[in-house]
Order: C-alpha cells, then sequence, then structure tokens
C-alpha cells in the first residue's frame, strides 16, 4: 500500500502530462478528417501543412524573428550582465531590479506600455515592432542567465590573461568569452524559446505585413480544430526537443 | 650585494579610506629569493598585486631597472604571477595554457611548441599536455601554472601563496621543487606566504609584515634568531619570553639581568640599558634545557604536557610562578628511559648565549602582538 500510492499517483500526474502530447502526435498522422475517429496512419496534413503557404510563410516569419530577437538579446544582455558584474556604478541596484519588473510584470501590461510606445513614437506595427518587443521581454532572461554564471566566475583569470600579456579586448576574446560561453547560449536558447511561442506581447504588436506562427494556429483555431495543427504541433515539438538536447550536448561538452 | 632589481619607494595604498601599505621601501636585489610574510591582511598580497599592475597605488614608485612601471599595464610588465589557486584557463589543454603568454608575444608556432615542451619538461609534467585543467591534480595544476608563468622568462616571478591549497606532503616537495627551478632559472622569485616555516626554508630574505608596516627585513637567521620585535618573534617560530630586570647595565660587553630571581649574564644587546629596566629574554624551545629536580641550576617548574613528536619530545612546564614554558628536546641516543611523566617536578634552565634581548615595547603594542601572532 505504502508502496503502491506513490507510484499510482507518479503515474497519473506523468499520463497528464505526456497524454495530451502523445495524442496530440499520433492524430498528426490520422488519416481521418474527424479530429476525434481514428482513420489509419497518413503523412497527407504534413502535406497539406506544407501546402498552406500563408502557413509557411508565418512559419519562417517566426523562427526569423525568434532568431533575431535571441540574438540581439544575446549580446544586449551579454554586455549588461558584464557592466552588472564588473563595474560599481550609481543606480546599479535600481537597474538590477528593473530587470526582475520587466520579468516579473503581467505580459498584457508589457504588451499594452509597448503598443502605446510604438503609436506615440510612430513605429510601424510589423517586423521591426515585434523585433524591439521580443528583445525586451527575452533581455532581463539572458542577463539574469549570463550573471549566474559570472558569479561564479574566477576573478583571477581576465588577471591571468593580463598578466601573460593580453590586452584587456585580447583578454575578453580569448577567456573571457569562451568560459561564459555556455550561459551566452543558454541565454540565446531561452531567448529563442520564448520569442518562438509567444501570444500575448505579439498579438498586440505585430501588423498585417508580418504574421506569426502563434498567432497563425490561434487565428486558425478559432474557425475550429484542423488537424493541420496536430502535424504544425507535432513539428515544433521535435523542432524543441532538438534544440533541448543540442543546447544540453553544448553544455556538457564545454562543462568546466 | 647584487645589483638592485626592484624598488619600492614610499609606496602607499588605501582602501576605503583603510590604509593597507604605509610608505613601503624595499630593494629587491636581482636573482633572489625574497620571501612576503605576514597574517592575513597585512598587505603582502596587496603589495604583489602592486608589482603586477592590478592595483594603482596612491602614492609612491615601483621602478625596475631604473624604470618607472606605476603606469605600465600589466600585460606590459616584465613580470608573471602565480596565482594562489592557479587561475588556469579553464577552456584550455595544458598545451594552450601554457602557450598563452607566448601567443601573445606572437612568436612563431615552431617556436612557440619548443618553449612551451621546454617549461613543461622542467615542471616534469611533458606527458599531460592533451588535458584540461579540471583533469589533473592539484598538485599538477600548480606545475602547470608555473610552467605558465615562466614561460615568458620574466624578470621576475611573482607567487601568491601558491602552496596553500596543496596537502602538507605536497607542499613539501613543492618547496623544494620552487627552490631549484629558481636556482636553475636564476629568475627573482617574490613569494607570499603566512606559513612562517615555508618562508625561513624557502627564502634567501624574509620580508615581515604587519599592518602594511615592514616588521623585519632580513635572511630567515636574522628573523628567526635575533627578531627586531615582539611580533616577529611571536610571529616566527614558537617562542618563550622570560620577563627580566636589569641588574647591572655597566659591566662592559656583558649586563646582568635577573630573571625570575635567577641572576645571569647576558651579551649587552644592541639597544640601550639601564639598571632596574625591565625586558624581554627570548628563549626558542630548543633553546631550553629540562634538568632534573635536584639540580642547583635553573627554575623549578612541573610537566604540564608532554608530546612525543618522533624526533623530539615537546613539552610543556609550568614555573612556580604560573609562566608556561615551552620545550624542545632531540632524544638522547644513550638515554633509552628519556621522557617525562605528567606532573614531574624539573627545573628549566638554557644554554648561556642562545638567549635574545628586547626591550619592553608600549602596552598596546605588547597585547597587539600576543592577537596578531
Amino acid at each position: 500500500m505504502s508502496r503502491w500510492l506513490p507510484r499510482a499517483y507518479l503515474t497519473l500526474v506523468y499520463l497528464l502530462l505526456y497524454v495530451p502530447i502523445g495524442i496530440l502526435v499520433l492524430f498528426s498522422f490520422n488519416d481521418s478528417r474527424s479530429g476525434y475517429t481514428w482513420g489509419g496512419l497518413s503523412l497527407r496534413w504534413y502535406q497539406s501543412l506544407f501546402n498552406n503557404n500563408a502557413m509557411v510563410e508565418a512559419m519562417w516569419n517566426s523562427l526569423w524573428l525568434a532568431l533575431s530577437a535571441a540574438t540581439v538579446s544575446t549580446v544586449i544582455g551579454a554586455l549588461t550582465a558584464l557592466a552588472l558584474h564588473r563595474y560599481r556604478f550609481r543606480g546599479k541596484k535600481m537597474l538590477n531590479g528593473m530587470l526582475f519588473v520587466v520579468m516579473m510584470s503581467p505580459e498584457i501590461v508589457l504588451a499594452i506600455s509597448l503598443l502605446a510606445l510604438f503609436l506615440l513614437v510612430g513605429i510601424q506595427l510589423g517586423y521591426v515592432s515585434l523585433l524591439l518587443a521580443h528583445v525586451t521581454f527575452c533581455l532581463p532572461f539572458v542577463v539574469i542567465t549570463v550573471m549566474a554564471r559570472l558569479s561564479g566566475f574566477d576573478e583571477r583569470l581576465p588577471e591571468a590573461a593580463r598578466d601573460l600579456g593580453a590586452s584587456d579586448f585580447t583578454m575578453t576574446r580569448t577567456v573571457l568569452i569562451p568560459v561564459i560561453m555556455p550561459a551566452l547560449l543558454a541565454g540565446w536558447l531561452l531567448g529563442f524559446t520564448l520569442s518562438l511561442d509567444d501570444v500575448v506581447v505579439s498579438t498586440f504588436v505585430s501588423g498585417p505585413s508580418y504574421e506569426i506562427l502563434p498567432l497563425r494556429i490561434y487565428s486558425m483555431v478559432r474557425v475550429g480544430l484542423k488537424p493541420e495543427v496536430n502535424a504544425l504541433g507535432t513539428l515544433l515539438l521535435v523542432f524543441s526537443l532538438v534544440m533541448l538536447m543540442l543546447s544540453q550536448w553544448i553544455l556538457s561538452r564545454s562543462k568546466r | 650585494m647584487k645589483k638592485t632589481l626592484l624598488s619600492l619607494r614610499n609606496l602607499t595604498k588605501q582602501f576605503d579610506g583603510k590604509t593597507v601599505l604605509d610608505s613601503l621601501d624595499l630593494d629587491i636585489a636581482d636573482g633572489e629569493f625574497i620571501t612576503l610574510l605576514g597574517p592575513s591582511g597585512c598587505g603582502k598580497t596587496t603589495l604583489l598585486r602592486l608589482m603586477a599592475g592590478f592595483e594603482h597605488p596612491d602614492a609612491g614608485s615601483i621602478s625596475l631597472a631604473g624604470e618607472e612601471l606605476i603606469d605600465v599595464a600589466p600585460e606590459n610588465r616584465p613580470l608573471n604571477t602565480v596565482f594562489q589557486h592557479y587561475a588556469l584557463f579553464p577552456h584550455m589543454s595544458v598545451f594552450d595554457n601554457v602557450a598563452y603568454g607566448l601567443k601573445m608575444e606572437k612568436r612563431p608556432k615552431d617556436e612557440i611548441r619548443q618553449r612551451v615542451e621546454e617549461a613543461l619538461a622542467m615542471v616534469q609534467l611533458q606527458d599531460y599536455v592533451a588535458r584540461k585543467p579540471h583533469q589533473l591534480s592539484g598538485g599538477q595544476q600548480q606545475r602547470v601554472a608555473i610552467a605558465r608563468a615562466v614561460v615568458k622568462r620574466p624578470k621576475m616571478l611573482l607567487l601568491d601563496e601558491p602552496l596553500s591549497a596543496l596537502d602538507f606532503k605536497l607542499r613539501r616537495t613543492m618547496q623544494v621543487e620552487l627552490k631549484r627551478l629558481q636556482r636553475e632559472l636564476g629568475i627573482t622569485f617574490v613569494f607570499v606566504t603566512h606559513d612562517q616555516e615555508e618562508a625561513l626554508s624557502m627564502s634567501d630574505r624574509v620580508v615581515v609584515f604587519k599592518d602594511g608596516v615592514v616588521q623585519q627585513l632580513g635572511t630567515p637567521r636574522e628573523v628567526y634568531e635575533r627578531p627586531a620585535n615582539l611580533f616577529t618573534a611571536r610571529f616566527v617560530g614558537e617562542t618563550n619570553f622570560f620577563p627580566g630586570r636589569v641588574e647591572a647595565a655597566d659591566a662592559g660587553d656583558s649586563i646582568t639581568v635577573d630573571v625570575l630571581g635567577l641572576k645571569r649574564t647576558f651579551r649587552r644587546p644592541d639597544f640601550a640599558v639601564v639598571d632596574g629596566q625591565s625586558l624581554h629574554v627570548l628563549l626558542r624551545p630548543e633553546d631550553i634545557r629540562v634538568l632534573a629536580p635536584d639540580d642547583t641550576e635553573g627554575l623549578p617548574g612541573r610537566v604540564v604536557e608532554r608530546n612525543y613528536k618522533g624526533s623530539t619530545l615537546d613539552s610543556v612546564i609550568h614555573l612556580e610562578d604560573g609562566t608556561e614554558v615551552l620545550a624542545s628536546e632531540f632524544f638522547d641516543e644513550d638515554d633509552p628511559t628519556f621522557d617525562y611523566r605528567l606532573g614531574e617536578p624539573v627545573r628549566v634552565s638554557w644554554v648561556d648565549g642562545w638567549e635574545w634581548l628586547l626591550p619592553e615595547e608600549s602596552a598596546a603594542a605588547e597585547a597587539e602582538a600576543v592577537t596578531d601572532a
């Protein structure tokens, strides 16, 4: 009894977590038109997904946006983290706190304020507004990831490099960046994922000129669940699994 | 005296208003092994960092062979450092770690390879070129750090407590090894430590520091046998302090001192003495002679502790007035029963001429010397 109960509980938890995903993957190969009956194996929904030009375009848009947002926020975030780690200056505590404000504030608040800002400044809603918005909400995550790595960073390493004849710039390139590389990659991947599946902020700041995947799916689902969505979900799942394994592999390879 | 390589003048450094180094003057000779010795927080590491260029002094000058170094960036100073926790680059192999300094000098590839191999052979690590630092033991990492610092053939090597993270046996081995390296390379070593034994056994000269001020500068022998003040006496090795009172100061080369009621004649110290003056009589544990209770010489006391140390027998003896005396005696081969029982009455004496006299310092200075040491 005492052994049986925890196991059953654990099984239930995992079932609740994975059965919906399993069903989604399974039904993406379903030949039946209805989402509720099994009609045999088929790849027709994948085919129809790739024939759906609007969908493919939204996919590429999303990937490109996630790629650029993650890269921009990693560059800015890493520099911010370095500055916060290395220098003592007035307002450092406040700057640090403000990062958390961005991270903790409800997404809807961020979305509305960004929209208001873009309208005020006159930025056309589209790729640029999406990029700015995504960089904004990815930034604190990158900064915190890199800062965590830097806090365990041996302060003597830069000194050792300088001592051996490296200029500040060469030291940064040959010692600092390689050592914090895992954190940079982790931050980048985090930003990439956050950007890829964001709905709330994107809904507010996107325009008709640049449609992205989560919004496309959202509008598709509103008019009824098509099996195409299952195929898309499966592809996204595989994609994120690959990304996850990649990041784990990079992390384990560059351990220490 | 060899010619001076590095000379420090009036060097002062403060951190947040606290003076860490107070107008320090020091000359370091070319090719010597000099040790900066002191308790933690005495300013010895700060001094090393000033030499390396990681800190900027508030006042004073550092000149290397006549060239002022104060405004020279660390990467342009012809000195290299071995850091306390080695600071090896974790993402580079042993080879790349050692080659780093030469790559910065943009040396040709062949030369780099050859010099790195030489440096690694010197520390007996030639078979470990491809390893990463985390695959090495502490002692091996230490050797890589040394190879990395000497491969550039610096004029001077700065070592910041390089052996403190190693276990006792390895530390001993590395002490001998460092000494050998220093002799072979002929580089000036500036070695920072808080371990007085390490300082005595390795150095040509020792600088004893306290609160950013040099307490004594001398050979290990001078520092141990003729400490300049109470702090040095207490910090370097174990010392017995006996209170003394000058009975007769006018007897030519010697003076008569009353030590706890015992009249002894001592060599005249190099400070002025007058009749009736109080002073400290310092005796190292190995200077103490423990005699039988029926002996006529010495001060009576009782054995309160005995520690068998293998080559020596260390005992603690309480004198009748409460003074505690440490004695360290070598085993007498001819006396197999040589030992004490706890509580055994004995008499304590010493070999004439082995004592060292110091004047009384202010009460505050004396109290401080006790707490710091």
